[in-house]
Parts: C-alpha cells; structure tokens; sequence
C-alpha cells in the first residue's frame, strides 16, 4: 500500500489504483454511488450528475469526471448530496411515464430502483410527460422514446462502440430527444440491430423485443411439434438472479426446463456450428488457395452481416456464403421433420434461444424462407428465456439437468466456443491446421486467438505458407481494420467479426453485466470445450451421417447463402 | 497590397499611412455600425460621397498611401456606441458629433460644415437645454476611459493602413522581435489583465499553462459568441477595430506558440463577420497573417467560425465542440480547455474584449495597465447600457467606476419621470442589484460579493414599473430555451422553475412556490454540468432576494405591483373620459362590459379575462389596469 | 417518390469545403442561405461527405436555432426579445405581427410561404430597442404600428414585385 497515493472516502482511506475517475474509486471502497450516464465502457458524459460528491471544504464535485488526487477527503452522502439526488429523480420522474407495472422493463429499470432508494414518494410538479409514439418497425429492439431520460448511453453505444450512428441527440433543452434522422423508424436506418443500446439503456426506452408470447402460443398447440436449439452463449449467462455462479454451465438445466414448458425436442445450436466449421473452413480453403475474394470476412453474426450490407457493401463478395449456425440449423432441422413430422403433429416450428438481439431479424430475412415458412419461426434471447422460466414457476436451481435430445444430439467442442470472440477462428484452425492429437488442440489456444481484445491479430503456418488471421469484436473495431484493408495498411485472409464486445457472451440478448465481468462467461464456455469428447468438428460422426444423408447434393442449398443478391 | 517582408518594410509602410493619415485635414467620418446602419447612416454616406464630387470637393473615401494635400475624407467608422443618437456623423479635426443625422442634412452638412468649416448646431447633442458639440464633451462620452473601444467611431474600420496609422501593429511586432514568449507571458500575468467574458480568469496564467503543454499544435480562440441578451460590446470591437483584435490573437499565438487562430462569431452578427474577414485577408495581403510574418518564424492563420445560433456555445467547450461542427454541448472539466481545447489540443479561450485589451498592455507596459482601476481588476470594461435610461449605447469605464456614476452620469438618469429600481448585470447569468448596491464599484471582487457578476457586461437598467417577477420569467425562458438539455439539473430544473415562474404571474401561485424555486435553484446552481447551467437560476434568486415581497403580492394578493402582468392587472373604465360608444363592449370576447349608449361602460371584474382588448380598441383613452 | 432533387448546388458547396465533420456547421449554413431552409435530401448527402452518420447531422441542425427544416417565408422577419428589447416592450410587437399574419409560437411560416416571424435572443442591436431584422435589415426603435407599416410595405413591395 502507497501511503502518499491515498485519499479519504467518508472518512475511510483508500489507495488511488489505475481507476479513470473518482467514481471508481469510491465504488472501490464499497460505496455504490447512483449513475444514470456512467457507463465504464463508455466515454464519460457527465449528464445525470447523480454521483456528484462533496469535499471537506464543501466544494461539489461530479465524481465520474473528476481525477482521484491523493489527499483528497470525499464526502459521498452528505445531507444536501441526498438532497440534490432525490431533486434529480423527482426532476426525471416528472417528466417520465410512471406506470412502472406495465413497462417492459420493469423490475430492471435503474430509475425505477434509484427512486425506490432514495425514497421518492411524491413528485411535486406537473406531470408533463408527452405521449410519443413507439417505435416498432425493428424486429429487434423497440424504442419508446417517452421513457428517455437522455442520459446517452445509446447513443454513445452506437456512436463509440459500433460506429452505426443510427441514433443521436436532437434538439435541445427540454425538446432534446434521442432520434434517428428526421424520426424515421429504425428500420429505415443504419441500425443493424446489435440490441447494444437496449442494453445500455437504463430505463425502458429502448428494449428489447419481447416474442415470448409467440413461442407459448406454438407450445400451446398440441398439433404443431416445437423444437428448439440453444446457442453456446446462452448456457454461460442466465445469470445471478437463476441462481448461477458467473460463467456457469446451465444448459442441462435450460434442457430440462424447455421440455417441462413443452419443448418436443431441444437442440444445441453447437451442432450446427460443426457444419460452420466444416463449410467455412473448406471455403476458406478454397479461396486461400486460389487467393480470390479474401480476406474471407466470417458471416456468423447477423449485425455484422447488415453492417457489411449497408456501410461497406464493398467488402460483400468477401463475405462467407455460410448460413450462420442457427440459420443452418433451422434449415436441416425443417427439411428433416418434413418427411418426419411424429404422429399427430400437422406443423413444425423451430424456435432458437439466442444471446443476440440482431438474430431476430436474422431470422426474419427473406433468404432463410422456404416452403412458406420462415426456416426459424421464433428467436428468443436468454433474458426472454428467463422470463419464461419464471413465468412457468420452474425453481430453475432445483431442476435436475438433462441432455438434448436425438436424432441431432452430438456436438464437438469447438462449435461450442463460437459463443465467444476467436472462437469460430480457432474452431476452423482445428479443421484446418491441426492433427487430431490433443497437444495440437491445445496449442491452438496459445496463438492470441483468446480473450476480449477488440482487435487480436494472429499468423498460423499452413503448409508452407502463412495464414494471417484478425480477429475483432465491436463493429467500430471491424470498420476501423476494414478500412485499414482498403487503404492497403493491413493485409489478412480471415478476419473473424462479431458485432458485441467479446462475441455472443456479450450480446444484447443476456442479461446485462459490465465487460469486466464478461470474462467469466468466456471462461466459462473454454471449459465446456475442455471436456467434451469430441473437440474437432469433423470429428463429430454426426457429420459424416448429415453430409451422407440429408445434405448429400443439397450442401448448398441448406448450407449457403448468397447475401450479394438482393 | 504587396507583402511585408522585414519589419522594416512594415515600419516604412505604416510611417507612410501616419502621414497621409495627417493629411486628411478634415474628415467625416459616417458611422457603419449596426445601429446607424438601420437608421439609414449607409445612404447618408453615399449622398455625402455624391454631393462632394458634384461640388468638386477632393473626395477620399480609402486612404491612400501617397498623401493628398487639403483632401476630405469620408470614412465609414465602426460603432460609436450611442446608437440611441444615430444616424452619428464624426467631424474631424473639430472633434464634433452630428447626432440623428437625415438624408436631407446632407447638403447643409456639406455647405457649411465641409465647405465652411462650421458647426451646424441643429444637429449637436443636446441635453438640458445645453448644446454640446464636441463629442468629447457630451456628458456620456465625457465620464468614460475608452480603450479598448478607443478608436471604434473614429477610423475606417475595413482599412488596415488607417489602423497601421494610428500605431497599429506595433505591439504585435514588438512581441514579435523584441520579446521572448516568456516575456509576453510575463508582462500579460503581471498587468493581471483578467477575462472579460465571464468569471474573470486571469489570462497571463492561462496562457502560461497553454504553452506548457506538451502536445502540438496549440490553438488561439476567440469567443466573439456574445450571446448574453442585452450586450453587445463584442459586436462593436468587431465591427469598429477589428485589426485591434487580431493584433490580440496573434501575440497570444506567438506567446502559446501556436499557428491557427478561430473567431466564433455570432450569426446575428454578419457585419461584425464582414468586417473581421476583411481585415483577415487585408492583414494576409501584407503578410501580417501567413507563413513567416516579416521574415520571422512565426507563422499564423485566422478562421472566422459563424455560430448557428446557440447562447451555450458562449461556454468555452460547447464552442470549441461547435466549430467541431458538433452540437454545441458543453462536457465535463477535467481535462480543461488550455489541456485538451479545440480539437482535443491545447487551446487558448479569450474573448473579444479580452484579445483587444492585449496590444495596449505589450505596448504600454503592465505598469500603466495597472494604474488603471482597482488593483485586483486593473483595465477597463466595457458595458451595455441598455433600458429605461435616457442614455443607453456602448460605453467603457474603468473597473471600479460606481453603478451610480454608469446610470446617473453617463446614461443621463432615468428616462421619463421614473425612479431607478433596479438593474440586471451579467444577463441571464448574472443578478440584479437595487438602489442600495449603487455605489458597488464595478469590478469582479465586489460584484462577487453582493452575488452578482460582470459577466459579458450588459446592464439593463429597470424602472418602477418594471415586475420583477416578470423580469425573473423572462430570464428563465430564456435560459430554459437556450438550455443544451444535456444535464438533468439545467434541463429539467429550468423547465420546472419557468413552469411556478410562469403559474405566478399567471395569478396561480401557490404557497410553497417560492421555497420550491429556492430549493432547484440551489439544486441546479449546484449540480448543473457547465457555468451557464449553474448561473441559470440567478436572476430568479437575486429577484427573490431583493423584491420578496413582490413575489408574496403575485402569490398571495393576486396582484403585480409594478402593473406588469396582465392576469393580474385589473381594468377599469373612467367614467369621465367614457363617452359610452360601446366600442369596448362589441369587442370583448367574454361580454363582461356593458352599459347604456352615450353613458359610462362597465367592466365586471367576475367575468373579465384580462385579455386587453378593450383598452386597446378605446378611441378615448378611457380604459386603464389598476394593480 | 422517385427523388427528382437537383443536387448541383449542393455539390457546388460541398467542393468549398475540407470534408470532415468540422465544416458541417458552415457547410449547412451555406446550403440554407441557398434554398433558405435545409431540404431532408441533403442529409444523407452532406452526412456521408463529411463522413458521419447521418442522425448525427441531423441532431446538429436540430440544435442550433438558425437552421430550418421547413421552407422559411419570402420576408423573414425576425423579432429580437433580447433584454433590453423586452423591457422596452419588444413583446406587443411580436404579438401583433403574429396576429397580423395568422402565425403563432408554433407556426412560424404564412401558408403562401410569403412571410416567417421568428423571435431572436438578441440582435446586439440594444441600443436601439426594441429592434427587428426583416430579411437581415435592421429596423430600430420599433413599435406595433411601425411593424404593421412594414408588413403593408412589404406585401406591396411583394405585389409589385
């Protein structure tokens, strides 16, 4: 401990670490302090001025822009700092809806809880909150701008972090609202439909699409036979509030509480992320080979996809062909219970529990449609699932797992670490690069493919040549390398990009948790590769039985898109 | 023009202006400020221009370097800062000031002023009963220390020779060649020149903590955003000197070592945009501005920024974000403007005043910048003398002058047969002071200390039948519409204060209203993001604090003292001036008035609703508002 | 709706300018003094010159008072309700000229597109309060009477016009 590097927090020293801000210091020492607008993945706005603290010479400070100075004596609870604080929540509330029952956030809104906290019981002015209209024209997320407070964590998300800019301020003083260009409906925009700002946001202004109800619908009906997969990332983050240790394993339990809401068979999207693997990897292959059309751009992530469409629809032709593994999944799964349908059972309907808020529109896309049916009927995000869970009264901790079922069972551990960034590379490296023997495996792991970086480069021997591989998360992150590639700066063959912060762990989807945190659920699906049997796609059998059954000649069809043609 | 090379080549060409400036014996000098411009000063010019050359008079409208002998110049100068008096004409060598000048004058003014040589007393100012013709004698430009504005009314503002003429650019070439960075930095710190614009930062320590930094390039920026409603001492510089000013800028650049000087300049000010680019391009055409000034290694450039119309961007980093070409939103301090400024470089903030108090400090010595006002704010300041005076206009003071001496002197008292009762300092910002603060001097220590500030430097003067409740709504819609909206307290907070300020005037105020205003006052002045959010409730607070019981009358008596606010005013007809021809009646929207034909109407106070419009539609003067 | 939009001036200004996001304030302000507002198709137009996106365009037009999003009158008359203009009852003005025209503090516009009333915090014109600008022209010492002698001027000057 640094005795000179010490400030004093309501009386308590603390040492001043590598923290950006005061803020953080004071969180450090156990001291929650309230924030609307302070996000540490962010850049710091210093709009809701709830942390604002005092010193002993009664000088008011906001903590999240104020730098930590050694000798400091902070104050962060005084009488009048409560009152500034509870000033500020009846100043918002004013201005809010307060039919806090019926909002799709309830019960996960930080105003809802910080006026709680502070004990807000009344509001003493008008109530002047304008009724706007919503938006839903995105299948994804849904923006109900009356329930703003402007704190612009969204417009910071989508601005900093992604680069789509499909919302920002407009107007100012008591008209400022968060808006696309001219209020367009957000379908009418660049939004790719990452859900980054849903999750963000600290209220119920911008959520996420709720199709739960579609999915008990289908389950209601006896006649119509359910299946569903479960993506990788969902296992890893159902969170505290299901009883979970960070970065848990829950799919035997999500299993086992599918089939008691009536699941008729459940499938882990695992599976067909072996068939990624296999594709991706003999199409990179092939272009490496030839040198055409690279750097292959992967094409697992749907807000990533949509975000090549419509800004850089230059890089389409580089693009992987492959259907994402849901896609792919969807279409087997259905051309399979087509001639399979059990007895009766007069229609199939496949539901995907996905991390990803963007996959809902995935699977609303036109491409992966056929006999008149939308390949995957529903998408449903991890925290819909937990809703459901709820709503089912299934004590989820006390579930007893299960396994999924057959005839589409058996996956290999590295269709499993598509859930997080690097893992669809290192899952191809394994197809590609290595012998079968566990050690070679292994030292995959060791090639800087791993961990949360936004951007990690890489270079693997193949044959005689050089693989350079980049592998980035964070759309802002992919456009910066996209645009080193077209100035000719860099050069790669393979660049891996999902559209979250660290991959699917970090969709929109799951429930919310700081990037810091994120690790856990990485770690968490590392693990769950670890001790599969099987590590390598190709040497899931189930391969060999798909490509020599259901897929023979029709590898394309099922297997491929072409996102060129519109 | 042909570039300057050496600073010989500049002494030589400004020796020469010196001299064909002398030359011009007599001069009249038409003012192109904004004020006599709409008074049609500009038409008045160009009959002059006419008149002279019909009458073969030797015309010189731009000074020429090679001198004339007996020519008279007509000039175009910047402001005077009595606008109230306009259209004013100067006459030089006399010194006279023609006031309220029409077109129609023009030919006497030619033949007995300029031909002649005499004073046409008609047009001298006037003031009880006294004629004054010199402009130095009128009691509004006799009480005042003009500095800063000294030439402003006194030079072709869009001549660079006329500014080398009068010395110009002596200081920036002294800072130039005779002077290291230090010194500069040196002698501004010592003359404790302090901002102009607002909190009164001293700008030598500023400056010295821009060059410091490490990181390059650095950059000058001039707030010219004088967006405070009510002032407009920026706009005159701008307009009437704005060589002084870039002179400021470029050795403020020389002192930071910096290359690339903004002017933000308001949109509501396209002749002060005009004037400040003709003076860039004439100083680049000397190469004054450039790469290598007078073969120095000095290199600097100046951008004129138009603001779009936004009081927060008078904030230092909403303007800096605004010639960002971003929203004008101002962000949290630290890092500070001098660390991470315009485009997240070092920056120098000043405002326009400040910049043009700087020439005059390298030139004469910090020593004499001090001997000037009080100790602790040496110089002058210039202030905005607007409202129920009898003088209002543009005037410069030493700091330290009292509010007595400003109103009573200089602004010629109260205009009409009204009593002072208080006046608004600082704008929107700023607070109002009572006859009891009359002899604070005006300077930023004893200005703090009674609660107000100079701020930007408007003093709006305020009669008794001024409500100062209604001054106080005003402030806050103004504020509250010129909110950025980006932190909870300044957005949400005004709103609610102009939502109880406007429910009192309206006759709807509640008991608890002034304790809730208090109480977000504190909240907001407190909690607010930037120092425009935190000031925003200070009218409010000083209105309380001086005219409580003006509010408690709106409140609890339901009535306006002052008469002002029309929920409140009650409206009676005088039966002696009524003549009873039912006018007022016919046009009341509620049908509250009523009466026989040729007899006294009456207004039934149950049923009225304040709206006026009998008082307005009575041919007979009849109708009147109680209190 | 086919767009028939005549991107030629806006070209034209564009090529004036170093395009990055910091001309974006100048760059609207001439597109404005060409069409005296800022049509929606120049959006996506100027927002990818100038390489952002285009809501944040939008949100810096949307933030300064000066700029339109709707075409603006033939006559722009703009009232000044700065300080020294309100306590010498800048307010009678306004609401007459708004009366006059059938305008309010919401529609600024006349149908025909012939005149706008706007308010404007301060014109620096305080010594001469209360003032006006019509179409940039400052008019001094204004009262209710003397604006409705300018409006009737102005709809002959219009007529004749």
């Amino acid at each position: 401990m640094n005795i000179n590097n010490m400030i004093e927090i309501d009386g308590i020293p603390v040492e001043i670490g590598d923290e950006r801000n005061l803020l953080d210091v004071i969180r450090k020492s156990g001291v929650k302090l309230p924030t609307f607008c302070y996000h540490s993945d962010l850049s710091i706005f210093g709009a809701c001025r709830m942390c604002m603290v005092e010193d002993e010479r009664g000088r008011l400070m906001a903590s999240c822009s104020t730098l930590p100075k050694a000798g400091m004596k902070i104050f962060t609870n005084t009488q009048r700092l409560r009152k500034y604080r509870r000033n500020i929540l009846e100043l918002l509330l004013a201005d809010h809806c307060r039919d806090c029952t019926t909002c799709g956030n309830n019960g996960n809104c930080k105003l809802q809880s910080l006026a709680r906290q502070f004990g807000i019981k009344s509001v003493r002015f008008e109530n002047t909150k304008s009724e706007m209209a919503q938006d839903l024209s995105s299948p994804a997320i849904i923006r109900d701008p009356g329930k703003c407070i402007l704190c612009g964590d969204c417009v910071r998300e989508c601005n900093e972090i992604q680069n789509v800019g499909a919302i920002d301020f407009a107007f100012r003083g008591s008209k400022a609202m968060i808006s696309t260009a001219f209020d367009v409906p957000l379908s009418e925009t660049q939004c790719v439909g990452c859900g980054q700002c849903a999750a963000a946001c600290p209220t119920g202004a911008i959520i996420v699409r709720n199709d739960s109800m579609k999915a008990w619908n289908y389950l209601d009906d006896p006649e119509t036979f359910v299946t569903c997969e479960i993506a990788p990332a969902v296992r890893v983050a159902m969170g505290q509030e299901m009883g979970m240790q960070p970065g848990e394993n829950a799919l035997g339990r999500i299993v086992s509480a599918l089939h008691r809401m009536g699941f008729d068979e459940v499938y882990d999207t695992s599976t067909a992320a072996d068939l990624t693997v296999i594709e991706e990897a003999n199409e990179f292959i092939q272009r490496f080979r030839s040198g055409e059309k690279l750097p292959l751009l992967t094409s697992c992530c749907p807000a990533w996809v949509q975000y090549v469409e419509k800004r850089n629809p230059d890089f389409l032709p580089n693009v992987s062909t492959c259907r994402s593994p849901m896609s792919m999944f969807a279409s087997v799964i259905k051309e399979y219970y087509r001639d399979h349908l059990p007895e009766g059972k007069t229609k199939h309907v496949h539901i995907a529990i996905m991390p990803c808020t963007a996959k809902k529109f995935e699977a609303s896309r036109p491409e992966f449609r056929s006999h008149d049916q939308q390949d995957t009927d529903v998408v449903i995000t991890t925290q819909e699932l937990i809703k459901m869970i709820k709503e089912s009264g299934i004590v989820f901790e006390e579930v007893e797992p299960e396994a999924v079922d057959m005839p589409f069972g058996t996956y290999s551990g590295a269709g499993v670490i598509f859930g997080v960034s690097g893992g669809v590379t290192e899952a191809v490296l394994r197809k590609i690069a290595t012998s079968d023997n566990r050690k070679g495996i292994a030292s995959l792991a060791y090639t800087g493919v791993r961990g949360l970086d936004g951007v990690k480069e890489c270079v693997i021997p193949y044959g005689d040549r050089e693989v350079h591989i980049a592998i980035c998360s964070g759309l802002r992150n992919a456009s910066d390398l996209l645009e080193a590639v077209r100035r000719g700066e860099k050069q790669f063959d393979l660049i891996e990009v999902m559209a979250c912060y660290g991959g699917c762990i970090s969709g929109a989807g799951q429930p919310y948790i700081s990037r810091r945190r994120r690790i856990n659920r990485g770690n968490g699906l590392y693990r769950a590769d670890s001790t599969t049997p099987i590590r390598r796609s190709q040497d899931n059998p189930m391969m060999k039985e798909l490509y020599e059954g259901i897929l023979k000649g029709r590898e394309h069809e099922l297997l491929h898109v072409n996102y060129l043609k519109k | 023009m042909t570039k300057l090379d050496t600073r010989l080549a500049l002494d030589q060409l400004r020796e020469s202006c010196e001299k064909a400036f002398a030359a011009e014996k007599r001069k009249i000098l038409v003012c192109g400020g904004t004020g006599c411009v709409s008074g049609g000063s500009l038409q008045i010019f160009e009959r002059l221009k006419e008149l002279m050359e019909e009458h073969h008079v030797p015309v010189e409208v731009e000074l020429q370097k090679d001198p004339h002998q007996d020519v008279v110049g007509l000039k175009k100068s910047g402001c005077h800062g009595f606008c109230e008096m306009g259209p004013l004409i100067r006459i030089e060598p006399e010194g006279w000031l023609y006031t309220k000048v029409k077109l129609e004058d023009c030919e006497e003014i030619l033949e007995s002023t300029i031909i002649k040589g005499e004073c046409i007393d008609r047009l001298a100012y006037r003031q009880n009963g006294e004629i004054y013709r010199r402009q130095a004698d009128i009691p509004f430009y006799k009480k005042q220390t003009r500095l800063v504005l000294e030439h402003c009314g006194h030079i072709n503002a869009t001549s660079i020779y006329e500014y080398l003429a009068i010395g110009g650019y002596r200081a920036f070439e002294k800072a130039l060649f005779d002077m290291q960075p230090e010194d500069i930095i040196q002698e501004i710190t010592e003359s404790n020149l302090r901002g102009r614009g607002g909190g009164g930062f001293q700008t030598g320590k500023k400056w010295a903590s821009a060059r410091v930094q490490k990181e390059n390039p650095k950059y000058i920026v001039c707030n010219g955003d004088e967006g405070d409603p009510g002032a407009f001492m920026d706009r005159s510089v701008m307009e009437g000197d704005p060589n002084k000013m870039l002179e400021g800028m470029m050795i403020a650049g020389i002192a930071v070592g910096a290359q690339e000087g903004f002017i933000y300049v308001r949109a509501e000010y396209p002749l002060a945009v005009e004037r400040l680019r003709i003076a860039i391009e004439q100083a680049n055409a000397l190469g004054l501005l450039g790469d290598h000034i007078l073969g120095s290694d000095f290199s600097f450039q100046i951008h004129i920024n138009r603001g779009a119309g936004a009081f927060v961007c008078g904030e230092g980093s909403a303007l800096t974000a605004s010639i960002e070409g971003k929203r004008g939103m101002p962000r949290v301090k630290p890092p500070r403007t001098v660390e991470h400024g315009l485009f997240e470089k070092p920056t120098v903030l000043n405002n326009v005043e400040t910049y043009a108090n700087v020439p005059m400090i390298i030139q004469n010595g910090s020593a004499w910048y001090k001997s000037i006002g009080p100790e602790n704010s040496p110089g002058t300041k210039a202030f905005a003398l607007t409202g129920t005076i009898n003088n209002t206009g543009l005037i410069e003071v030493p700091m330290g002058t009292t509010l007595r001496e400003v109103i009573f002197d200089i602004g010629g008292g109260m205009r009409g047969n009204t009593d002072f009762k208080a006046v608004q300092i600082g704008g929107p910002s700023g607070g109002c002071l009572t006859a009891k603060e009359l002899d604070i001097p005006l300077d930023f220590d004893s200005l703090k200390k009674v609660g107000a500030m100079i701020g930007s430097g408007g003093l709006v003067v305020m009669d008794t039948k001024t409500c100062m409740v209604e001054v106080a709504r005003f402030f806050m819609h103004f504020t509250q519409n010129e909110s950025c909206g980006k932190c909870v307290p300044c957005r949400e907070g005004t709103k609610r204060m102009l939502e109880i300020l406007e429910r009192i005037v309206d006759g709807k105020g509640r008991d608890g209203d002034i304790e809730l205003l208090l109480e977000l006052a504190d909240t907001i002045s407190h909690t607010a993001l930037c120092g425009l959010g935190k000031s925003a409730p200070s009218p409010v607070v000083s209105t309380i604090r001086n005219f409580r019981s003006e509010y408690e009358a709106h409140i609890y008596d339901k009535k306006c003292p002052a008469g002002v606010c029309a929920k409140l005013r009650t409206f009676v007809i005088n039966p002696e001036l009524c003549k009873g021809c039912s006018k007022c009646a016919r046009n009341c929207p509620v049908n509250a008035i009523s009466g026989e034909l040729r007899k006294p109407f009456t207004i039934d106070q149950d049923v009225c609703i304040k709206c006026g419009t009998c008082m307005s539609n009575c041919p007979f003067h009849a109708i009147s508002t109680e209190a | 709706m086919e767009t028939t939009f005549d991107y030629g001036p806006v070209d034209e200004i564009l090529s004036r300018y170093d395009l990055s996001e910091r001309s974006a304030i100048a760059i609207l302000q001439d597109i404005q003094e060409h069409y005296n507002y800022l049509p929606r198709e120049i959006f996506p137009k100027v927002a990818n010159a100038i390489g952002i996106g285009e809501a944040r365009l939008y949100g810096v037009a949307t933030f300064y008072e000066n700029f339109s999003l709707e075409p603006k009158g033939k006559y722009v008359i703009r009232c000044c309700d700065g300080t020294a203009c309100h306590v010498r009852g800048s307010q009678p003005i306004l609401d007459k000229l708004r009366e006059e025209l059938g305008l309010s503090e919401s529609k600024h516009t006349t149908d025909d597109l012939k005149f706008t009333v706007e308010t404007v915090s301060c014109l620096g014109a305080c010594g001469l309060a209360p003032a006006m600008t019509v179409n940039g022209i400052v008019h001094a010492s204004m009262t209710p009477e003397k604006a409705m002698e300018i409006v009737e001027k102005l709809r002959k000057e219009d007529e004749t016009a």
